[in-house]
């Protein structure tokens, strides 16, 4: 009697263990709370760079985009766009992207007028965030594209003019990566002779390289 | 007798004293001078002499309730290039890669990288939202997160403009400063694949938007193949919380990919068809080629390797002699296979030892001895990961890509030993 009892028992507890594991894997879970419309509306916040799906009602033109850029945005980027200090200019640079020094900005550079909306809107301006309406973030959007000759001076930007904006290099980015795009071989020994190993280029001396001990430097190109 | 510990009283001990000295030559332009004064340094310290603080009590339990590291270790900080950046709040501050041992980057060492500051979220307030082409969009707390099955894994994250300034030449003389924009921890978490499959993708789900809580809202386009393979949603870092840096109270991981798509302090994740073309993914985080194209979407990182010693800030100190040659290699293309180190510019090549363990998307350390016939050397290491892939000499790269593309400078390190043990960061063709 006590050989089957036992037997019993652990088929007993194989059953039991088999039901608790498939209520572990039961899914799904069930934590958090449904998101609802209104919670969804409120950080639904982006706009789509290629098609400008998610641009939200509202409107906005040059003059609007001239006043509101003294106000909040030329402190940083300069009247015209042409950036104070380090900050980034937002205009010109159109034809030096295969130069020596590039000046990639909004109109010789950014493949997307959208973006622009988009990026206004999510990060600027960089101490008050997200205080723009939409009817400014869309004037800013109209100045600056006008700063860059890209739309008259009488545009008006809203969710069904932007997408249609042309960047000028749209065409010049591919969105697939081709690396790797070297082939080095491991190559063991004899590789170079070492007569043909030519420094070409030292840090030495250039007096670039913050201290890398004690405190922290705070260092201004000489 | 209350004391904080041996060294607040004026009784320094003698090889603090030299270390402070070495602080203040500054740049590893006088190495032959500090070379000197380390050598006097530890000839003071050592015996017969009993150490001060071998004559007290030390501090009790509790004195430092959140440890901290040793005065001595004080220079041993992230640091930053002024004058990079317009502001440190979109800035970048950098590993001390020299000081730094074993795979594991310290919390309190580990990279910074801002577009609008550091943000302090209060974790109960702190909200991740999933929607889109989703069955179920919902709103989690992080109660609601830890809640979901766990998983750690180690995993580097590289900033892809890592070695950036070096694009066009040889311009910083510090290890910390052309590959510190990388840092490596153990991450602890849910898999992302966990949370989309709560919510359910509907059948034309391809792409996921990943938004920060931040200022600038950081935003990312990443394809659902990536997300479902191997994407981490963490709060972990290295056995505590995540520290406000890198994201508390939740951030995204995408092992192996450039740092730049691992939002931090996630807060949203909405699912779409297609990518979003955001501007950290068409204005920066794109590679500008010499023909005027530029590459979009160039998320991985390449297999890369540095010698971490001997390198400017740790220059040869004992003349010629033997050394350990160490370094630490990674890809974000799996696991590193082998590491090869030349200590003549390219010429000749050794394989180094690699350090276990070695895992896929993390920090590696490798290592080899060297004697030094104290004459002027070129020191390189060379990586080959498990697809076979071997990383490039700046000059391959620069034949391909130009030299205007700021990300994804993977080339092979070259450090100049001077015969007096001085190490310089250069370029060789």
């Amino acid at each position: 009697m006590f050989k089957p009892l036992k037997l019993t028992l652990i088929a007993a507890g194989v059953l039991a263990f088999a039901v608790a594991a498939q209520a572990q894997q039961k899914k799904p879970y069930g934590y958090g709370k449904p998101a609802t419309p209104e919670q969804i509306a409120g950080w639904n916040i982006d706009a789509r760079g290629d098609d400008g799906e998610g641009l939200p009602a509202g409107k906005g033109d040059v003059a609007r985009g001239t006043e509101v850029f003294a106000e909040q945005c030329a402190v940083c980027h300069g009247t015209f766009g042409e950036g104070e200090g380090r900050y980034p200019k937002l205009v010109g640079g159109n034809g030096t992207l295969t130069a020596d020094r590039p000046e990639p900005t909004v109109g010789s550079y950014w493949p997307f007028a959208v973006t622009l909306w988009d990026y206004i809107n999510r990060a600027m301006p960089m101490p008050t965030p997200h205080t723009l309406s939409a009817d400014d973030v869309y004037a800013l959007t109209a100045y600056v594209l006008n700063l860059n000759n890209l739309v008259p001076d009488d545009f008006v930007a809203d969710k069904t003019s932007l997408p249609k904006v042309k960047m000028p290099n749209h065409d010049n980015f591919s969105w697939q990566d081709p690396r790797p795009d070297t082939a080095a071989k491991p190559c063991m020994t004899k590789c170079i002779d070492p007569k043909d190993i030519k420094i070409i280029s030292t840090a030495e001396g250039t007096d670039l390289t913050p201290r890398t001990t004690g405190p922290l430097d705070t260092m201004q190109p000489k | 007798m209350k004391r904080d510990n041996g060294r607040a009283n004026g009784a320094l001990p003698t090889r603090g004293l030299s270390r402070r000295k070495l602080f203040r030559l500054g740049s590893a332009a006088a190495a032959g001078a500090l070379l000197a004064t380390a050598k006097a340094g530890a000839e003071e310290a050592a015996p017969p002499a009993d150490n001060p603080w071998s004559q007290t009590m030390g501090a009790g339990v509790v004195d430092r309730p959140y440890g901290v590291p040793a005065e001595g270790e004080a220079g041993v900080i992230r640091r930053n290039v002024p004058w990079l950046t317009a502001g440190t709040e979109s800035s970048v501050s950098f590993s001390p890669l020299q000081e730094l041992n074993g795979i594991i980057t310290p919390n309190g060492l580990f990279f910074e990288r801002y577009h609008a500051g550091r943000t302090d979220v209060t974790r109960d307030e702190h909200r991740l939202m999933i929607h889109g082409l989703v069955e179920r969009p919902i709103v989690l707390t992080m109660d609601d997160i830890l809640r979901f099955p766990s998983v750690s894994r180690i995993h580097f994250i590289e900033c892809p403009a890592n070695g950036g300034m070096e694009w066009r030449a040889a311009q910083l003389n510090s290890l910390q400063f052309t590959h510190g924009m990388i840092s490596c921890a153990e991450w602890t978490g849910v898999k992302l694949s966990t949370l989309l499959e709560e919510v359910g993708l509907k059948k034309n789900a391809k792409w996921a938007l990943v938004e920060g809580a931040d200022g600038a809202h950081m935003t990312r386009s990443l394809p659902l193949d990536k997300c479902l393979d191997d994407c981490l949603i963490v709060y972990g870092q290295n056995g505590e919380a995540l520290r406000p840096e890198q994201g508390y109270p939740l951030r995204l991981i995408v092992p192996g990919w450039e740092g730049n798509v691992s939002i931090k302090w996630l807060r949203r994740i909405k699912i779409g068809d297609k990518p979003w073309y955001t501007r950290e993914e068409t204005s920066k985080y794109t590679d500008l080629m010499p023909n005027g194209k530029s590459r979009g979407f160039t998320w991985l990182i390449d297999a890369k390797s540095v010698v971490t010693f001997p390198c400017p800030e740790k220059p040869l100190r004992h003349g010629p002699g033997s050394y350990e040659i160490r370094g630490l290699a990674w890809t974000g293309n799996g696991k590193v296979r082998e590491v090869h180190v030349s200590t003549d510019g390219g010429a000749n090549w050794q394989k180094a030892q690699l350090h276990e363990p070695v895992l896929s998307k993390a920090l590696t350390r490798f290592s080899m001895p060297w004697q030094w016939d104290g004459k002027p050397a070129l020191i390189e290491s060379r990586v080959i990961d498990e697809t076979g892939y071997v990383q490039p000499t700046i000059g391959q790269l620069r034949k391909i890509r130009g030299s205007n593309s700021i990300y994804h400078n993977n080339s092979i390190q070259t450090w100049q030993i001077k015969q007096d043990g001085s190490v310089f960061d250069v370029q060789t063709a």
